[in-house]
Order: C-alpha cells, then sequence, then structure tokens
C-alpha cells in the first residue's frame, strides 16, 4: 500500500523543528530514519497531516563522553553508534547489542533517538537504555526536562513524551570500572525481532536486569535483580526471571514458552558473566 | 516546502531535478518518474529488501525512505552500479552459480552484497555473508547459491587487493 497525502517539513535546527510542529499541529509526526514509522504509513495504521523532517538536525547528531556520562544525539544513526569508539570503550553494552537491530539496509537509516522514542516492545536499544539506567533529554514548547529511563516506557509504543516533544539525546552513565554485562536475544532469523531478549548489567553490587520483547514495554525483573543481589546461583535466580512480570504470548511465542526463553537466557548469561555452572540440570 | 517538494539529487551521476509529492517513496520515484525499474517493491514495509538501492554510499530500502529526504544525496540504482561495471564480477558469478531463478530480488541482492563486498577486509565467512544478507529474502532458489557467489567473489577481490584467503 502507500502512504496517505502528508506535508513534509525539513527542519534545520531543534527551534525549527518546535515551530514547525506547532503550526502544523498535533497531527503532525516526527520523522527521523523513518524505519519504522515508514512501514507504519504504507500500512495506514497512521494517517498523519505532516512529517517533520529533523533527522538532518546537526546538534542532534553524534556521540560524546562528558565525565562520566555518554550523550548520544538522538539522530545518530544505528550504523554510527555501531561503529563509534566511545561506544565500544564506554557501553559495550549497546556495542554488542547493535548488530541485532534489524539488518545492514536498516542500520544505516534508522536512528538510535527514533528507536526509543518509538519504544516498540521488541526493539533492542529502549531494553538496553533502561538497563543502563539512561535520561532522556526532551525539548518541547516549555524547555528542555529530562526523564529517567525507568518512568520513561510506559506501555506499548508509549512513552513519557508529550504531543509536540521531541527526544533531543539520550544521556548514559559509564558504569563503574569492573562492570559486566551480557546481551542475548532469541529469534526466529537474523535481524527479527526478538521472541524474548535479555539486557543484563552486574556492576559493584547491584544488578539490572531487562527482558524485551515479552511485555509491553521493556521490563525489570525485581525479583531477579533482588536475588543476584542476595547472591543467588544463577539457576536459582532464572527460577524469578519473570517473577511478578505481565508477559503476553505473541505470534511467535505463547506466554508460558516466553518466560522459559527468559529463564534460560538469564541462567546462561549469569553462568557466562559469573562463571558458576551448576551440573545437571 | 508541503504537499509537493522540489529536490535536487545525483542519481547514478547524472544531476536530477524533480518536483514530487511528499508521499512519494523512494523506489517509487525511481521507477515511476525515473524509470529505473531495477530496484522492486516487494513487501513496502522494509522486510524484504528487494527495494535495496544506495543513498550516499550506503545501502537502505527504497520503500521506507522519501524521496523528499535524498534532497542533495547521491544515489545509485543496480542500474547505475551495472553501468559502471562495479558489480560485474559478482553479476558474472551470479549468473555461473545460478544464483537467481526470477530474478525479483536481484538487484536487491546485488546492491546489499555489494556493500559488502566494497568494505575490504578479509574474506568474509559464510556465515558473515548469510548475516549481510539476512534482510533480503529469496523465495525460489533458496540462499545457497547466493552465498557460494557472493564467497567467491570476495575471494577472487581479496586475492587480487593482496589479502590473504
Amino acid at each position: 500500500m502507500k502512504t496517505s497525502a502528508f506535508a513534509y517539513y525539513r527542519a534545520h535546527s531543534v527551534d525549527e523543528a518546535l515551530r514547525l510542529h506547532a503550526v502544523a499541529g498535533e497531527n503532525a509526526r516526527w520523522l527521523a530514519g523513518g524505519q519504522s514509522l515508514m512501514a507504519a504509513l504504507n500500512f495506514r495504521l497512521d494517517e498523519p497531516s505532516a512529517l517533520i523532517d529533523v533527522s538532518r538536525i546537526d546538534a542532534l547528531r553524534g556521540v560524546t563522553l562528558a565525565g562520566p556520562t555518554v550523550r548520544i544525539g538522538a539522530m545518530t544513526r544505528h550504523v554510527e553508534v555501531a561503529s563509534d569508539p566511545i561506544i565500544a570503550a564506554h557501553l559495550p553494552l549497546i556495542h554488542q547489542a547493535m548488530p541485532h537491530v534489524a539488518h545492514p539496509a536498516i542500520r544505516n537509516r534508522g536512528t538510535f533517538g527514533g528507536s526509543v522514542a518509538l519504544a516498540d516492545p521488541a526493539a533492542e536499544m529502549p531494553a538496553c537504555v533502561l538497563a543502563l539506567g539512561g535520561t532522556m533529554e526532551l525539548v518541547g514548547p516549555n524547555g528542555v526536562r529530562r526523564v529517567a529511563a525507568d518512568d520513561f516506557f510506559l506501555g506499548s509504543y508509549e512513552t513519557a513524551l508529550q504531543p509536540g516533544e521531541l527526544l533531543a539525546a539520550v544521556h548514559l552513565p559509564v558504569p563503574a570500572q569492573g562492570a559486566r554485562h551480557g546481551f542475548a536475544e532469541l529469534a526466529r532469523r537474523n535481524g527479527d525481532y526478538a521472541m524474548a531478549g535479555l539486557c543484563l548489567m552486574l556492576a559493584g553490587g547491584s544488578a539490572r536486569v531487562v527482558f524485551f520483547g515479552l511485555s509491553d514495554r521493556p521490563v525489570r525483573a525485581r525479583a531477579a535483580e533482588a536475588a543476584i543481589e542476595a547472591g543467588a546461583a544463577p539457576r536459582d535466580v532464572a527460577a524469578l526471571a519473570t517473577e511478578g512480570l505481565a508477559v503476553f504470548g505473541d505470534l511467535n511465542a505463547a506466554e508460558p514458552t516466553k518466560r522459559h526463553y527468559a529463564a534460560v537466557l538469564l541462567r546462561r548469561e549469569l553462568e557466562r558473566l559469573t562463571g558458576h555452572k551448576d551440573h545437571a540440570a | 516546502m508541503s504537499g509537493l517538494i522540489t529536490i535536487t539529487l545525483r542519481l547514478n551521476g547524472e544531476d536530477v531535478t524533480a518536483t514530487v509529492p511528499a508521499r512519494e517513496s523512494l523506489v517509487d520515484f525511481l521507477r515511476e518518474r525515473m524509470g529505473l525499474t531495477g530496484a522492486h517493491v516487494g513487501c513496502a514495509h522494509g522486510v524484504c529488501g528487494a527495494c535495496t538501492v544506495r543513498v550516499d554510499g550506503q545501502s537502505v530500502r527504497g520503500c521506507l525512505t522519501l524521496a523528499a529526504q535524498v534532497d542533495g544525496a547521491e544515489v545509485e540504482t543496480v542500474e547505475g552500479l551495472s553501468d559502471t561495471g562495479a558489480i560485474a564480477d559478482l553479476q558474472e558469478a551470479f549468473h555461473r552459480h545460478n544464483a537467481l531463478q526470477c530474478g525479483y530480488c536481484t538487484p536487491g541482492m546485488l546492491v546489499t552484497v555489494a556493500e559488502l563486498l566494497d568494505q575490504g577486509g578479509p574474506v568474509p565467512t559464510r556465515a558473515a555473508i548469510r548475516e549481510h544478507i539476512s534482510g533480503n529474502y529469496c523465495r525460489c532458489t533458496g540462499y545457497q547459491a547466493v552465498v557460494d557467489a557472493v564467497h567467491e567473489v570476495a575471494t577472487t577481490r581479496a586475492a587480487q587487493r593482496g589479502e590473504p584467503a
């Protein structure tokens, strides 16, 4: 199918983007890399009055390291994040996850911020941001505000972004020295959305366990985090993998299957990271 | 700027200016206005890869890119890559290995593979080749012969560059 008709505006600065959005009204959409939006428009799942192309705003692009924080401009393309030396050195979780994001041609156009702002429940980058304890920098008609990842992802494709607000950047704290990370996902083919995916951060005595592809958003597995922090063995942590979490089956896997996958992924990654292996599973 | 957009781009080495509806996809622009029908419209939602073309040297989905977005860009299609001879060895290898049957996916496959081969470096493993073409569907022959052809060209090109096999 083809999209419905819309107007197209290209913004060259954040101020211009906000002005254009104010004029175009609430039925306008931000156009970043377009790798999810254009598919939705081709299916007429959405029929916006206007697209405001923000992908060429230089201030929204690039990866910078400032003290203990990495800032990823929202319009930085996946392919750029994948090869960025700051990301490779300081945020290896994202570096490891990036090849799992769709296919090369999609990563050439798709943006980091576009993926985070879309908040697809099965996408890798929102889960990484949640596992790393990132903070979103949002700009809107009333100025700039910051929202922690724990408060940003609200539901299926639903975030704390208000109408007319734009995700400008994601700020990610560099994990402490000696921190370890795990990433794993199960998909039927390379580049498919995950049937179940895991981002894991172990730093000092604390743990962050995030699953994606299970629920209506990336979710922290608080019971598993507490068990890790209490020193439980991987198999005992894995038994709590989806404790208290709402898990939804889909075309790829039923709910109990997804819970099983989540437990397997968590146990594998914990055993790999801790060198702890129980015999006889 | 609104419902109609005037764009200027470099298309297969020629400067082109056109006025297009804002909603027109890059692949529709190429096929319907420019007469370049090599890139195909398969699924129209970024899954099949038949519409793959190059924008500023990178492979992209023609169905998930608006013509309006390539204003100022350099666009190359399979026709352009064919005319320059840039992928002649790859096309010859596809032919010899029977790496196509109906040919619907082939232009997208060639553009995608050309990007991998242009990266240089050591010869990619068969697994790496499969990973790279994972976003290009073939519904006729399967991927074995495609991987054979790509691996052969990668090996030949690496030898020409003096890379170890």
